[in-house]
């Protein structure tokens, strides 16, 4: 007779936390994943350091802001004269032309869509002061503008002798509304703005802005030349009492005048050419190439990217390696389970890594850099939030994407291979100014890598032409659905590794 | 049906073009080591793998305390396992390695302590696995199967690697598993590792049981009518017998063994030839030739033998 063996007394816990608790102790007990795990938090830490040091613009002009707080290109060719309290400016368009540089010193005509010729009333001739505009553009018709980053459309189509365009500004008190016509008699209001400190005493008159064209993944500089008759007040047909002034003539978001160009203006009976360089708009990237934004300082992602994907595929495949996983799944039979608390594990702890990494980084990146005089463009704090939460839910995914290719591919080298395609390969081609930009985008939509998108801080403006690709810091989609992007592929790739995972013999 | 019993019944598995299971039928029961040997390929570990749950059978059912495995909700609590060729993380201590294996029975580090002190590796308990022997490798794997202090023991070739001085550890090891009332397999492809241990046996060969018996009944059977005859006149004995209708083998240079007469009968024919003979007894089969006896045509890979078993 033996003696009756029962089962040892159940112990804590319920199935799944069990499981969750036998991975956390696994992870955490071979050095080499938690190594790579927690080198994301220094190695954020370190590229914002040597992003903090490594430019100096001690010395440089100040990058003018506007109203609204960001920082602006404010530098056109400005005629102008004093207008006391309120007052009534009009003038005719009837041409607009613009050249830009076909090779080193060769200017030809061209095409500037947001070449800009017309009626502005501004507090005065300071940078990023405020102001309402109306005027005729290269591309896109009439406009109303005013606080740089407002634009409202008014009638469309160019202008030429044949058929000039006639507008008219009126100040009361802080209200500037814009007229267009046709013929000088029959007005259309454009837009009502308010524009707060424009003073008792405003300057009002022509002026003509020409921004850099974009070409290929660059820009280049233009100039515009726009002719204007009837030019009147309220009190009247004016004479030569008007002064031209370059504003913002040295300024970190002007790019200047091409070659042997400069602005003018010139008066001959009721006719007045000016020519003027430049833009009244916000600062983007392209315009602005000094200045940094949020993610320069978070250059670090690519190489903590690197370090958790790695340790991601590892965490499976080298229970694959081992054949360890025929003890977990002994251990758990219920295999999908293994795999979701694998995720849940690895997701945690590279997501504590990469937000301790991003939460230290951006305010060292940020102080270094603004103690060498670097402007950068400002963020709320609640998109710096963001920022740091989506970068390191980022790192943390892209961990768990790699762990099911892992699961699916069974082996260390392949799986690795395939998560560094899948992920660093993108960012990658999205990081490279050669990459064209329809690919950039493209790739930028549809992999992964899409999810670099929660680090965007910059606006893109529709009134401002500019390169809006990845690698300066634009992305197709908004910052959580790049995101989405990539956890779709995590969950998508961990069905997939569950369900084989349930079908496949250890 | 006890909690202390594995029940397989007709398992079926084919991996491509290979048959690996073909009707694998047996029982382990309580308090008792069975023997679970056979040749490489034969299908042992496949077997033991598909009680684990970790692999699929085509047809047939494994059942552990009555139950599949996989439906069992804390299967180390049931059954503990050494399976061949599974490391612990290289990266990782002895004593983690246990850890997390417990973590995932809801068992405490207490428990871990307890089964390494049973298995001898205390001193070694919190070095990297990595650098452990082969021995030390399956010590740190019965200290797991022992973690949830199971009824059922499920050893896939546990003395693989290990010196004679683990070997003789093990053995005693099994032999007090199983006096406590365990249901011990352990699997090996060497009949002297399992002979001295072994209550029952399950021979396995081309992927089902050949036997499925207790040991004694077994030696019982494969040692059939046989006489053992010591003899200087080989030849002479050999003529005398075989004209009486026994056969005859040679079985060294001065022995020579009957089958199909009755030792009395030998004796007597013997005399009465004038033969000279110095010893005769009945014949005992050693389990190594009830082993080879039963797999002669399983064994995948056989080299030339001698027509007859050694000894």
């Amino acid at each position: 007779m033996t003696p009756a063996v029962t089962p040892y007394p159940p112990g804590r816990g319920a199935g799944f936390l069990r499981v969750l608790h036998a991975e956390w102790t696994k992870i955490r007990t071979v050095r080499g994943w938690v190594t790579g795990l927690l080198a994301a938090a220094p190695m954020m830490v370190l590229a914002a350091l040597l992003a903090g040091v490594g430019g100096n613009q001690e010395g440089a002009p100040p990058v003018p802001a506007g109203p609204h707080g960001g920082p602006v290109t404010d530098s056109f060719y400005f005629v102008h004269r004093p207008m006391a309290g309120d007052g009534s400016i009009t003038v005719a368009v009837s041409a607009l032309t613009s050249s830009i540089p076909k090779g080193p010193g060769d200017l030809g005509p061209g095409t500037v869509p947001w070449a800009k010729a017309g009626l502005v009333i501004k507090a005065g001739t300071r940078q990023g002061s405020p102001y309402a505009a109306i005027m005729v553009t290269g591309g896109h018709g009439v406009r109303m503008q005013d606080g740089f980053v407002n634009d409202t459309a008014g009638p469309p189509g160019p202008v030429s002798a044949e058929s000039p365009r006639w507008l008219r500004l009126d100040r009361s008190g802080e209200t500037v509304t814009g007229y267009a016509s046709t013929d000088g008699t029959h007005w259309t209001e454009v837009g009502t703005a308010r524009v707060s400190g424009l003073g008792s005493t405003a300057q009002a008159g022509l002026f003509v802005a020409s921004p850099p064209a974009v070409r290929g993944g660059g820009t280049a500089g233009s100039v515009s030349t726009a002719t204007f008759e009837d030019l009147h007040t309220r009190e009247g047909r004016t004479g030569g009492h008007w002064t031209g002034t370059q504003v913002g003539a040295r300024s970190p978001s002007f790019a200047g005048y091409p070659e042997n160009t400069s602005g003018s203006f010139t008066a001959s009976g009721s006719r007045i050419t000016v020519t003027g360089a430049g833009d009244l708009a916000p600062a983007v990237r392209d315009s602005l190439p000094t200045g940094g934004h949020l993610r320069d300082l978070l250059a670090g992602t690519f190489a903590a990217l690197i370090a958790v994907t790695v340790v991601g595929a590892r965490f499976i495949t080298e229970e694959y390696r081992d054949t360890t996983i025929h003890l977990t799944l002994a251990a758990s039979p219920r295999r999908s389970r293994v795999l979701v608390a694998k995720a849940a594990v690895l997701w945690a702890v590279a997501f504590a890594a990469g937000l301790v990494g991003t939460l230290l980084a951006i305010p060292l990146g940020e102080r270094l850099a603004r103690g060498n005089g670097v402007y950068l463009f400002p963020v709320s704090s609640a998109t710096e939030l963001r920022v740091a939460v989506g970068t390191a839910a980022l790192l943390a995914t892209a961990s768990v994407l790699a762990l099911a290719l892992g699961a699916i591919l069974r082996h260390g080298a392949v799986a690795v291979a395939a998560v560094l395609v899948a992920t660093v390969l993108p960012c990658l081609l999205t990081a490279l100014p050669f990459t064209p930009a329809g690919l950039s985008k493209a790739v930028a939509t549809v992999t992964p890598g899409a999810a670099f998108a929660v680090q965007q801080t910059l606006v893109p403006y529709h009134q401002v032409a500019s390169n809006y690709t990845p690698y300066y810091g634009y992305y197709p989609l908004a910052p959580w659905a790049g995101f989405a992007v990539l956890s779709g592929y995590a969950l998508a790739s961990l069905a997939v590794a569950a369900v084989l995972l349930g079908r496949r013999d250890v | 049906m006890s909690a202390a019993e594995i029940v397989v019944t007709g398992l079926h598995k084919r991996y491509r073009a290979t048959r690996a299971l073909d009707g694998m039928s047996f029982t382990v029961r309580p308090g008792l080591v069975t023997g679970f040997v056979g040749p490489n390929g034969a299908g042992k570990s496949t077997t033991m793998r598909v009680i684990l749950g970790l692999a699929a059978a085509d047809a047939g059912t494994a059942l552990v305390a009555g139950k599949p495995y996989r439906s069992l909700r804390h299967p180390l609590r049931h059954v503990g396992a050494l399976l061949d060729a599974v490391a612990p993380h290289p990266g990782r201590t002895a004593r983690n390695h246990l850890l997390w294996l417990a973590h995932a029975q809801g068992l405490s580090a207490r428990r871990v302590d307890r089964v390494i002190e049973q298995v001898g590796l205390t001193p070694a308990a919190r070095r990297k696995a990595g650098g452990y022997s082969l021995g030390m490798r399956q010590r740190l794997g019965i200290a797991a199967a022992l973690l949830g202090d199971p009824p059922i023991l499920m050893l896939d070739e546990p003395f693989n690697g290990m010196d004679p001085g683990g070997i003789v550890w093990m053995r005693g090891f099994l032999r007090s598993l199983a006096a406590e009332g365990r249901a011990l397999l352990v699997s090996s492809h060497l009949m002297s590792e399992v002979q001295d241990t072994a209550d029952r046996l399950v021979v396995a060969g081309r992927g089902r049981a050949l036997a499925d018996a207790g040991v004694a009944e077994l030696i019982a059977a494969a040692s059939g009518n046989r006489v053992a005859v010591r003899t200087t006149a080989r030849p002479d004995a050999t003529r005398v017998l075989g004209r009486a209708g026994g056969a005859v083998s040679a079985t060294g240079p001065d022995t020579v063994t009957v089958s199909g007469l009755p030792a009395d009968r030998v004796a007597a024919l013997l005399t009465h030839g004038a033969v000279p003979f110095s010893e005769l007894t009945a014949h005992r089969a050693t389990l190594e030739e009830v082993y080879l006896e039963l797999t002669r045509d399983a064994a995948e890979f056989r080299a030339a033998t001698p027509t007859e078993a050694p000894r």
